[in-house]
């Protein structure tokens, strides 16, 4: 999370007051003040869910797959993910569409709590592979959430390629991401011309998602990359605490609410006007950075350098200088004649009123093991979605050039996707209106 | 060889019909899901199968470990042929196995501690099998099967004394030239010969394959001494002992037809080996000639899919469009590595080219996987 922003570009505290003072925090408060590393802490609601009964259900439940937007945006974060980004290795349309709609239909089953296929794991014919892996068997639905996402490769390939007639059809905003000041990433594990967020309270629901899924792309399409992550369900109610990240800090103590209808229009889905809303009004643009920390470096840290780096208390998640950890962000605040919150912790470049944009995050924790010499490879599977990532991630990014917090992040890898909206009906299907408008 | 072990059940699940059935024409079958369960109750030092006496056809076995150590089951034919098994089965698990039986006597094993000639028990098969194979075209299809696997010993044979000669007379790079065009045969038949028990592991075992005691004998021993010490110093024994063994496993197979099953099986089993051997580099690990064998299971599985044909036209022409149009990426895919009379080594090939070549072998499997059920299912 970090990056450029013009040397002098930073905001003066009498204009950032000047933000807040005109009444924009409501709608904008929400953005990347908990630190742009956070994962989302969306309060309220999937797609198709009265936010008003959605208040009790239980990690177990179902996730409506259907509904004017797709499922895993503004549901309550769940548990766990596994994300993978796909190749489309044929360069004909129709075995593309073809497993769009048996994704679909896996998909459908599978956040019902069903078995991938329509014979299942048991019940055909034993010399037969099972239609679904079985490793979900006796397993709840557990909030199983599946998003879909387009990325700019399948219009048009690196090399220029319309291989399926979509090139006409990419909305303006779906580009690569530019490159930001530290960067270190790894193509291998980024970029792709497809993706799927799968979201679960159980990992084997997630993993067994994915896996089926691939089984059902073989040959058609081809796993580029894929990420586990984890991190503690974030609240739907004020009374439950703030997830950590694996700095140890509070992560994500505001983000956009789903009962904030005018933000989440605002910020987060595609509108009627917007490019591509002939197929992508309802949907909404996915960007992916693998942040990795360096923890070792961190974890050696003193707790003021910690707390002067993310620009909040480590204990009660409060913002420098405030006592509870939703007190606003208050950059004026000053403490032995310095401004509490310095000017390149991270809350202070991050925040919604410097950035002048919001994105809802969604990201997990991950830890990959170690890197060979014995450090942790962990970190933050960031996730964000925005109406047009120019003036999403890359508006925030490039405010955090000077972040303090780069010196204990690495970017590796980076991708972006454009997410149609929900499935509506029995016969709708992943992408339907790109494919056959 | 590799998980070679591991997939031997599969494989010869519904063994060796073969030869008996193919030309016995009796009544038609009577559905060929296993007509019971048979439990069997395994203990560290007992093996209690349900039953000593069946009626031809497919059965299923319902293995239970009541033991403190990891068993194994075996359904032996005479001379200790592998007709079915079960491996790995850990304390309290339940494991199942299908077997096709025709009439004769068997034996089965419960193998504690996975050592040993295991805890044995007589079985009696009696009555005429429900077989795949009584119908025409299929029981055709081990016929035409078999036909081709006469092609191949006769070159495997001939090469691996070519090979084992070279080996003898200390021409290192004569030998070397020889190994993968031996093994070409091997490998295209590779379902056949690992029909026969401990005659495979000893010709295609890798180091490290073998029991505790057990020598590390075949190509790959001499692979190891013609790439990593530049010789053949100390390897005219196993020379002699590989044409010995390559020999033996010409003529059984010759005289082996493979039931239909087998032969979907053994098609897929082939793909298996490419993913988990070729694809990693660890088949030939010390000369990098994974290609020439990545090539000869390639040809082999479509050889058996090829000999099931005519059936599959009348069953699933769908499948069989799909399954040609795989076999047809997956060899273009592999075609772009030849050069001369060969292939480029495992250690010149990028990531990306590897991806290319398992992408198209984990979609060419994911079709020819669903062939044992359009046979079985007739």
């Amino acid at each position: 999370m970090s990056e450029p922003a013009p040397a002098g570009r930073g905001l003066s505290r009498r204009r950032l007051f000047g933000l807040l003072g005109a009444g924009t925090a409501g709608v904008v408060a929400a953005g990347a003040a908990g630190g742009a590393i956070g994962r989302a802490t969306v309060d309220v609601g999937g797609p198709g869910e009265d936010p008003a009964t959605a208040a009790g259900p239980r990690p177990t439940d179902a996730v409506e797959f259907t509904g004017a937007h797709q499922a895993g945006i503004v549901t309550p974060a769940q548990d766990r993910l596994h994300f993978v980004a796909f190749d489309v290795t044929t360069d004909r349309r129709e075995e593309l569409v073809e497993v769009l709609q048996a994704w679909t239909a896996a998909a459908r089953r599978m956040t019902a709590g069903q078995d991938a296929g329509p014979v299942g794991a048991l019940a055909g014919s034993p010399y037969a592979p099972p239609d679904d892996t079985g490793e979900a068997l006796d397993l709840p639905p557990s909030g199983l959430t599946l998003t879909v996402g387009f990325g700019p490769t399948l219009f048009t390939t690196a090399d220029g390629a319309d291989r399926f007639g979509l090139a006409a059809r990419r909305p303006a905003p779906l580009v690569e991401l530019p490159a930001f000041a530290g960067d270190q990433l790894d193509p291998a594990i980024s970029g792709g011309d497809l993706c799927v967020q799968a979201c679960a309270n159980d990992p084997q629901v997630a993993v067994h998602a994915v896996r089926n899924l691939v089984r059902l792309g073989a040959g058609v399409v081809s796993v580029r990359w894929s990420q586990l992550g984890f991190g503690r369900t974030s609240s739907t109610s004020t009374g439950q605490a703030t997830p950590r990240n694996l700095f140890g800090f509070k992560d994500g103590t505001d983000n956009l609410k789903a009962e904030n209808t005018a933000a989440l229009d605002r910020f987060v889905w595609v509108g009627d006007g917007d490019p591509g809303a002939d197929w992508l009004a309802g949907g909404s643009y996915l960007v992916t950075r693998r942040i990795r920390m360096l923890i070792e470096p961190w974890d050696s840290s003193s707790l003021v350098e910690q707390e002067q780096t993310i620009g909040r208390a480590k204990g009660s998640g409060a913002p420098l200088g405030q006592r509870a950890e939703f007190d606003p962000v208050d950059f004026t605040t000053q403490v032995d004649g310095e401004f509490a919150v310095p000017e390149r912790s991270h809350v202070f470049l991050a925040h919604p009123t410097n950035s002048g944009t919001a994105i809802l995050r969604r990201g997990y924790s991950f830890v990959d093991g170690s890197d060979g010499l014995g450090r942790l490879d962990a970190g933050l599977f960031f996730i964000a979605f925005q109406r047009d990532p120019a003036t999403g991630f890359v508006q925030v990014q490039r405010n955090l050039r000077t972040d303090a917090m780069n010196e204990y992040v690495r970017h590796t890898s980076s991708a972006v996707f454009a997410c149609p909206p929900g499935v509506r009906g029995d016969d709708d299907w992943w992408g339907r209106a790109l494919f056959t408008g | 060889m590799s998980v070679r072990d591991r997939r031997l059940p599969l494989l010869t699940a519904g063994l060796l019909a073969a030869l008996t059935t193919a030309a016995c024409g009796g009544d038609p079958g009577t559905g060929e899901e296993a007509a019971d369960t048979i439990t069997v109750a395994a203990t560290d030092d007992a093996c209690d199968v349900a039953t000593g006496e069946l009626a031809a056809g497919t059965h299923r076995f319902r293995v239970t470990n009541s033991g403190d150590q990891v068993t194994e089951f075996y359904v032996y034919a005479e001379g200790d042929r592998v007709m079915g098994e079960v491996e790995n089965i850990a304390p309290g698990l339940t494991r199942e196995l299908l077997v096709e039986l025709p009439a004769g006597g068997y034996e089965t094993a419960c193998k504690p501690g996975m050592v040993g000639d295991g805890i044995r028990s007589a079985l009696t098969v009696t009555g005429e099998a429900a077989q795949l194979s009584e119908d025409e075209t299929l029981a055709q299809a081990g016929a035409d099967y078999q036909r081709y696997v006469r092609s191949q010993t006769g070159a495997l044979v001939e090469q691996t004394t070519a090979f084992a000669d070279a080996v003898r007379a200390g021409d290192v790079e004569g030998a070397k030239a020889l190994f993968p065009v031996a093994r070409t045969y091997w490998e295209r038949i590779e379902p056949v010969a690992e029909v026969f028990g401990d005659l495979d592991p000893r010709i295609d075992g890798r180091e490290g394959d073998q029991a505790e005691g057990e020598d590390f004998t075949g190509y790959h021993r001499i692979e190891q001494a013609l790439w990593v010490d530049g010789s053949t110093e100390g390897m005219a024994p196993y020379a002699d002992q590989l044409q010995a063994d390559v020999q033996e496993v010409a003529g059984l197979a010759d005289e082996t037809t493979l039931d239909p099953l087998q032969l979907a099986n053994g098609a897929k089993a082939l793909l298996d080996e490419i993913a988990t051997g070729k694809i990693t580099g660890e088949e030939d690990r010390y000369s990098h000639t994974d290609l020439w064998d990545f090539a000869a299971n390639l040809e082999g599985s479509e050889a058996a899919v090829q000999a099931l044909r005519p059936y599959l036209e009348e069953a699933d022409p769908d499948l069989v469009a799909e399954i040609d149009e795989r076999f047809a990426a997956a060899e273009a895919e592999l075609e772009q590595y030849r050069t001369g009379d060969g292939w480029v080594l495992y250690d010149q090939l990028t990531q990306e080219q590897l991806r290319g070549l398992s992408d198209s072998i984990t979609a060419l499997t994911e079709s020819v996987s669903r062939v044992a059920a359009v046979v079985a299912g007739r």
